[in-house]
């Protein structure tokens, strides 16, 4: 990933410097793509100036996703990364040639999250749509959206202790040896112990 | 359907014995519809507040089948994370292949050879025409029209005998894979395809007459779940459920991948965004995709399918009787794999249901540091409960069929 330069990066990012003063924290390219990383309390008013700009046009909600860059040996992050969380959110300026709408570009718009406040502000007021990928993320990470609707899990049934994406949430019951005789976690590593499966017997109340 | 006289429940006395009754007075009544239902597509559970017939909420319930594919994927090489793909979209396993393939490739900056990218575009069609095969069947089905399922699962069985020819497999071929494909076509294998090309137009009229020339189809389909075109792209929704709403947008045309930009193909769209358009739209994508695998069949290029890079795809197997090199590469690749550099790579495609991608996020090992699915029917769901609102129970099953899901996809 590189750091591009002022010449070459996409007019978003100069857009964003304007629109929405303090928000642009980084913006990097790759292959391509831009992502623009953004501070998570000015995450609703980033992405409302880019559906409601002119000139760009992101009137399609693609997704947001997340991901745990927590690095299990030393409790730090990977590749240098600010927060433990980070969530994408994934716009395309969607062009529909009967009303001559939309640029035909993507882009990737990130907030961080740090572990001990993993607290995002919802983005259903901009796009409904963001409805159910916030409460997947929710579910599969633990990071919660303020103001969100209908923050359930989505996927795990609802007594589940824990959230499986983590990178410190074991894959099985079993140690598994991974390269370099390295050993993954294993269920009985855990403090917390899923409720939704039966060798404990316990339920999401009893913990 | 009458309401249940709540005046007769003693909710205090209850809720002594610690029985907790939730008592909704305004005569509305819950129905539980799946996740055993057969008109659910798989395992999605409904839970509808009914006013009479009428749905004032439907809320769905998903998760059933959540095995934790994304998870699995940070678990895996590179090259061993294609057959878990298969299972996400059970029914488009190609696509599936090609969607993740596709986004290894970015990661890795490669592009395959144009005979690679040709079959590619071959099984992709053939596996959208197989997927609406399924989708019409299906949808008939839940709506009553009982014949069209078999005749569209014979059809939709000589398309996956195809695969099978060329990869073994039915339903999870994992034959397009990060570098090209596993192998090119056995002997015969373009002129059978060729000749099912043939015979399609045909099939696919015949289809669509048997439900189109029914009067209570179109009663059934027509006006019936409305999605408006801003809704669509508020709720992310995409793929035919978008077209059946007028917005003429395909990932084919629009960000072209695998040469799809060298085939002439038109975008159907609908035009009032019912069931009934969505209908139409899946209906003349089939034809579309049969124009394409056609096209591709003709202008089929000559020579090697797979790139030429001996750190991303295995010597063959001759080769290893001769070659320390090959074997070294051999055993390098199916132990360990290859280390894309750090970075992220998101590659969309269109697949039957939808805009399709794979948000692979590397950190320059060989397993994928985050691996994770664009799902098109998770997204497509969201527009469901707006759909039913103030519609009666009885259409839920046509507009579930009409936005055609894959719990498979949805639950991962």
């Amino acid at each position: 990933m590189t750091a591009i330069a002022e010449a070459v990066e996409r007019a978003e990012v100069g857009f964003l410097r304007d629109a929405v003063p303090g928000a642009v924290l980084d913006a990097y390219e790759f292959r391509g793509d831009t992502r623009i990383v953004v501070a998570r309390e000015q995450i609703v008013e980033v992405l409302t100036a880019l559906r409601d700009s002119e000139e760009f046009q992101y009137n399609f909600f693609s997704e947001c996703f997340g991901a745990d860059y927590l690095d299990v040996d030393t409790g730090g992050t990977i590749l240098g990364k600010p927060h433990r969380f980070e969530v994408t959110y994934n716009l395309l300026s969607l062009h529909d040639p009967a009303t001559g709408t939309g640029k035909n570009t993507r882009i990737f718009i990130k907030v961080g999250a740090p572990e001990d406040d993993p607290v995002v502000p919802t983005v259903v007021s901009v796009y409904r749509g963001a409805e159910f990928p916030e409460r997947e993320i929710y579910d599969m990470f633990g990071v919660r959206f303020s103001g969100h609707p209908d923050l359930r899990r989505i996927l795990m049934s609802d007594d589940w202790v824990g959230h499986p994406q983590r990178k410190d949430y074991p894959l099985g019951g079993e140690k598994v040896e991974f390269p370099g005789g390295k050993l993954g976690p294993s269920v009985e590593d855990r403090v917390v112990q899923h409720a939704g499966e039966s060798f404990s017997g316990k339920t999401a109340s009893d913990i | 359907m009458s309401a249940i006289d709540t005046r007769e429940l003693n909710t205090a006395a209850l809720a002594e014995k610690g029985v907790a009754i939730d008592v909704v007075d305004d005569g509305t009544m819950i129905l539980n519809m799946g996740p055993q239902h057969p008109s659910t597509h798989g395992v999605l559970r409904l839970v509808l507040e009914l006013d009479g017939e009428t749905i004032i909420r439907a809320t769905p319930h998903m998760g059933y089948v959540h095995t934790g594919i994304e998870k699995e994927g940070e678990y895996q090489t590179y090259m061993k994370a294609v057959t878990i793909t298969d299972r996400m979209d059970y029914v488009s396993a190609h696509i599936n292949n090609l969607a993740y393939t596709l986004s290894v490739e970015k990661l890795l900056d490669v592009v395959i050879p144009p005979r690679g990218q040709y079959l590619r575009v071959v099984l992709s069609e053939i596996q959208r025409i197989a997927s609406h095969m399924v989708w019409l069947g299906t949808h008939a089905l839940d709506i009553g029209a009982m014949t069209v399922f078999f005749f569209a699962f014979r059809e939709r069985e000589k398309l996956l005998d195809l695969t099978e020819m060329m990869s073994g497999v039915r339903m999870m071929p994992s034959w397009i894979v990060p570098g090209g494909l596993r192998g090119d076509t056995p002997e015969g294998w373009l002129e059978r395809c060729k000749q099912i090309m043939d015979e399609l137009p045909y099939r696919i009229d015949e289809y669509e007459t048997l439900v189109d020339q029914n009067p209570i189809w179109r009663e059934r389909t027509q006006g019936v779940g409305v999605l408006a075109v801003d809704e669509c792209m508020q709720l992310g929704v995409s793929g035919p459920t978008l077209r059946g709403s007028g917005v003429k947008h395909d990932i084919r045309k629009s960000e072209p991948y695998s040469s799809f930009d060298q085939f002439s193909f038109e975008i159907p769209v609908g035009k009032y965004g019912d069931v009934y358009d969505r209908f139409q739209v899946r209906m003349s994508e089939m034809r579309q995709s049969r124009e394409i695998v056609k096209q591709a069949i003709e202008r089929m290029p000559d020579g090697p399918i797979n790139v030429d890079d001996r750190k991303i795809v295995p010597p063959p197997r001759h080769e290893l009787d001769s070659s320390m090199e090959a074997v070294i590469h051999h055993f390098k690749l199916w132990t360990e794999g290859f280390h894309p550099p750090v970075g992220e790579a998101y590659v969309p495609v269109e697949s039957p249901k939808g805009e399709l991608g794979f948000n692979i996020i590397s950190d320059g090992s060989n397993y994928p540091w985050r691996m994770h699915q664009r799902p098109p029917s998770f997204m497509n769901l969201q527009a469901l409960s707006r759909m039913c609102e103030g519609r009666l129970i009885a259409d839920t099953v046509a507009m579930i069929g009409s936005i055609d899901i894959v719990l498979g996809e949805i639950d991962r």
